[in-house]
């Protein structure tokens, strides 16, 4: 056995990040709400980041609530997309999605029956915690289970890494304003969110694993403890990190905690640390406790556009505008909805797009809530924001870097680092809208970098091409060569041979 | 329906380049208002003058540059260049002096340059020497704290207005009579004429650590500063090192010297010492944007004003040095970036 992994269950505050208005007493308090079943559900079926999906029901098919209807990855073996409802697949069609510009995508539409029958083909899957760590990430694939924190990356793939894992971290410290959905399933499902941690843990073959609370969240800190101490679990701890923006960042979580730093370009399994979202867990213990894949999140509405702030359990696929109404309610007409925080959230063009498997937080904001877009002025290099710069970058610097188009000093300068956490906006007094642009210059960047590679790889070819050219060419040479050479030697035998070669085709 | 649109983030500070320039403004009235009490009105004067033709300037520059007026205008920037412009100038300073440094500092050192934010020099600075070298006989028409120098006699209010309107005296008065060397001069002058500095000082337009009267208003400077420093507008670092490797270089040559040396304090509440380590040499376009850079822009700054006050021409150092390290900041930011999160420093 390796030494355990140290880590640092009270980090000091970090020099970096902001410290917005948090926005989250009130919508703690009151416990999570179930929202009632939705007569229609709209399941986009591009649910797991990077891994394109295909629907395995037709219409008019019945489905049960939990039923899987539709496979992702290349070979169907990654996360799979299940009926939250049970009913009639009514349509398999294009439709607005949400996500950071608008879009559409195909969708599963599941017209309700109303009785929502559970699907029983996951019951009895076997005790987590005596399968092999290979069957564990093939289940909670199976499950469905995605990076609940808003990635959607694969949870299986995530957990099936080749590399030796010291720590598992959960990540509970949700650092944006509003959102407290992770907070609150700490608070009640403590213990849940434990037993995801074991099977995590037994599915990475790691003996620790630290829970990341903020030190705001007192309460949590206190539920998880009592939830430990009462499960007399010596492998599982609690860290509390400042209550600053961001530090729920996987990558700052790691500095803070273990003291290190992911490298540059790498991920933190290279330093043997594994990042799950709280909620996730509670997914996959929730699979393995009761055979009820992942057909439901929970999602804050909050906002000054809402009757009262709450966090609702909402099935995937549920129309917007029907979970606000059938739970909170709307207090005036809407001005602006975001999903996900005020800091790296994106507005949606309309109330009526379905809640997906990223929906953690529903923003309904009166007019003015939000900052209201003021006119951008140049940069005056305050630094203010390579003071709050969770990445440790310039981003006065990476600005006009990207204003030029300069590959090479974007690289120099640490675009590659940058987490696009808005801190550097939330500062700037000149109102540039920095992580903007720092996207689109990552976008130009692998474009550049896609260029040159093939750029690369047509040069290599042709310089092949030519080297094999020139060989044949010098072979060719050489041939001719040694028959020049031949003929000075002794002309009158090639003459002969060449005579006799001659006659004897002649003699066919 | 169709909601608004836009970019995360959606929570930005109030705060704006605008207000920002309002605080620097606010925290150089005490001092501007302390200054007219012991020189007398010419600096309100010279305040309005420069602010007029600066912002005058910059609209005609705006629309030449076919740029926002309103927006640019209402940064308050150009208000700021001409004060700490206004804040260099004597007293008794003829009208077009005045309005020839603010011009060239608009539009010059700034609009030519590509207007706020691309600089490369501090406009109030260029502002500054460009009168400097042009009208040396104007720019030492300093007047003196009426302290016990009995052949002194400080011009009246109406006095200045009218010379600085009309560069000429009531008939009878000589501009000899109402003006005196300030402190930093009288030094340079007088250790010419092989006086010590105890000698020096001993005349009673010297107070405690600087001259009577200068050193209170640069003390009154550095409270602006602070102020500055509490609102987040300036960083420690420049102001910090800038002082810091003043007072050393003086202290040491103090030590070695003390006949010929003032000694750190007086450096620190002479001359512009204190207005340029809070409001010049934090300039934050022209100057340095890296932490380090600004502790290193800040110790070339002070070594720089310890070595023209010593061995320059002119009296005071502070513009000349803010310049040269002004040229220098690019470099320094370039050798002074942070390591990113993540990247192994080289040779590791």
């Amino acid at each position: 056995m390796s030494e355990p992994a140290r880590y640092n269950p009270q980090p000091p505050r970090p020099a970096w990040g902001i410290r917005p208005p948090s926005k989250k007493n009130i919508s703690t308090d009151l416990p999570i709400l179930t929202a009632p079943i939705p007569k229609q559900v709209v399941i986009p079926i591009q649910q797991c980041l990077g891994l394109p999906a295909r629907p395995i029901v037709t219409p008019g098919q019945q489905v049960r609530a939990g039923e899987p209807i539709a496979v992702s990855g290349a070979t169907g073996a990654g996360p799979k997309l299940h009926a939250s409802i049970s009913g009639g697949i009514h349509a398999i069609e294009e439709r607005p999605v949400p996500g950071p510009q608008p879009t559409t995508e195909t969708c599963v539409v599941i017209h309700g029956d109303g009785q929502d029958l559970p699907y029983n083909g996951y019951r009895g899957v076997g005790d987590p915690m005596q399968l092999e760590p290979d069957r564990l990430c093939a289940l909670v694939a199976e499950a469905g289970i995605v990076g609940l924190g808003g990635a959607l990356y694969s949870t299986a793939d995530k957990l099936s890494t080749p590399h030796k894992i010291k720590a598992l971290i959960l990540n509970g410290a949700e650092c944006e304003p509003y959102i407290t959905c992770d907070e609150m399933l700490e608070l009640e499902h403590a213990d849940k969110v434990l037993r995801g941690a074991r099977i995590m843990m037994r599915a990475l073959n790691t003996s620790l694993a630290i829970i990341a609370v903020e030190r705001d969240m007192a309460e949590d800190r206190v539920a998880l403890n009592d939830a430990i101490e009462a499960a007399g679990d010596r492998n599982i701890h609690v860290a509390v990190v400042t209550a600053k923006y961001p530090a729920g960042g996987e990558r700052q979580l790691i500095q803070m905690i273990m003291n290190q730093e992911v490298p540059e370009g790498g991920y933190p399994s290279d330093l043997g640390y594994v990042c799950h979202n709280v909620a996730t867990a509670a997914a996959v213990a929730d699979f393995f406790d009761s055979g009820r894949p992942l057909i439901s999140r929970i999602v804050t509405l909050a906002g000054g556009g809402v009757e009262m702030t709450r966090n609702v359990e909402a099935r995937i696929g549920t129309e917007m505008r029907e979970l606000i109404q059938s739970t909170v309610g709307y207090s005036n007409e809407l001005a602006q909805l975001v999903m996900g925080g005020p800091m790296m959230g994106f507005l949606l063009p309309d109330h009526t797009l379905p809640v997906t498997k990223a929906t953690n937080c529903l923003i309904c904001a009166n007019p003015g809530e939000l900052s209201p877009p003021r006119p951008e002025m140049p940069c005056i290099r305050c630094s203010q924001c390579s003071q709050v710069c969770p990445a440790l970058i310039l981003p006065q610097e990476l600005l006009t870097a990207a204003a030029r188009h300069d590959m090479g000093a974007l690289v120099d300068l640490g675009l590659n680092a940058c987490i696009e956490c808005g801190c550097c906006d939330y500062v700037c007094p000149s109102h540039i809208p920095m992580t903007s642009r720092f996207i689109e210059a990552k976008r130009a960047l692998g474009e550049n970098q896609r260029e040159t590679q093939n750029a690369e790889r047509a040069r290599k070819r042709f310089e092949k091409r030519q080297e094999r050219l020139n060989r044949q060419n010098s072979e060719r040479g050489q041939e001719l060569q040694e028959q020049v050479d031949e003929l000075a030697e002794s002309p009158e035998q090639v003459i002969d041979a060449i005579m006799d070669r001659v006659k004897s085709k002649a003699g066919k | 329906m169709m909601l608004a649109s836009g970019s995360a983030p959606h929570w930005r500070t109030r705060d704006t380049v605008a207000s920002m320039m309002r605080q620097v403004i606010y925290a150089l009235l005490p001092a501007i208002v302390l200054y007219s009490i012991f020189f007398g009105i010419g600096i309100i004067i010279n305040c309005l003058i420069a602010t007029a033709v600066a912002v005058g300037t910059e609209i005609v520059a705006l629309l030449l540059r076919r740029r926002p007026v309103e927006l640019f205008i209402k940064d308050n920037s150009a208000i700021v260049t001409a004060i700490l412009l206004a804040f260099c100038l004597p007293s008794l300073t003829p009208w077009w002096v005045t309005a020839t440094g603010s011009f060239f500092a608009i539009a010059v050192a700034k609009h030519l340059y590509g207007g706020l934010g691309y600089n490369v020099f501090n406009p109030a600075m260029v502002g500054y020497v460009v009168l400097l070298v042009s009208f040396p006989e104007e720019m030492s028409h300093w007047t003196a704290p009426n302290v016990g120098d009995i052949d002194y006699q400080a011009p009246t209010a109406l006095m200045t207005l009218q010379y600085v309107l009309t560069g000429a005296l009531p008939d009878g008065m000589t501009i000899d009579a109402i003006t005196r060397a300030t402190p930093l001069n009288s030094i340079k002058m007088e250790l010419g004429l092989m006086r010590t500095i105890d000698e020096i000082r001993s005349n009673p337009s010297f107070g405690e650590f600087g001259g009577r009267g200068w050193e209170m208003i640069n003390g009154v400077i550095a409270l602006g500063g602070f102020w500055l420093l509490y609102r987040g507008i300036i960083r420690w670092h420049t102001p910090v090192a800038m002082i810091g490797t003043l007072l050393a270089l003086a202290f040491l040559a103090s030590i070695l010297d003390s006949s010929i040396h003032p000694g750190p304090f007086f450096h620190l509440f002479s001359g512009g010492t204190l207005l340029c380590a809070f409001f010049i040499a934090t300039d934050p376009v022209s100057g340095a944007t890296t932490d380090t850079g600004k502790l290193i822009f800040g110790a070339g700054v002070g070594a720089l004003t310890f070595i023209f006050r010593t061995w320059g021409v002119f009296p005071d150092g502070v513009s000349f040095s803010v310049l040269l390290m002004n040229m220098a900041a690019p470099l320094i930011d370039r050798y002074t970036r942070p390591r990113v999160y993540g990247r192994i420093p080289p040779g590791h």
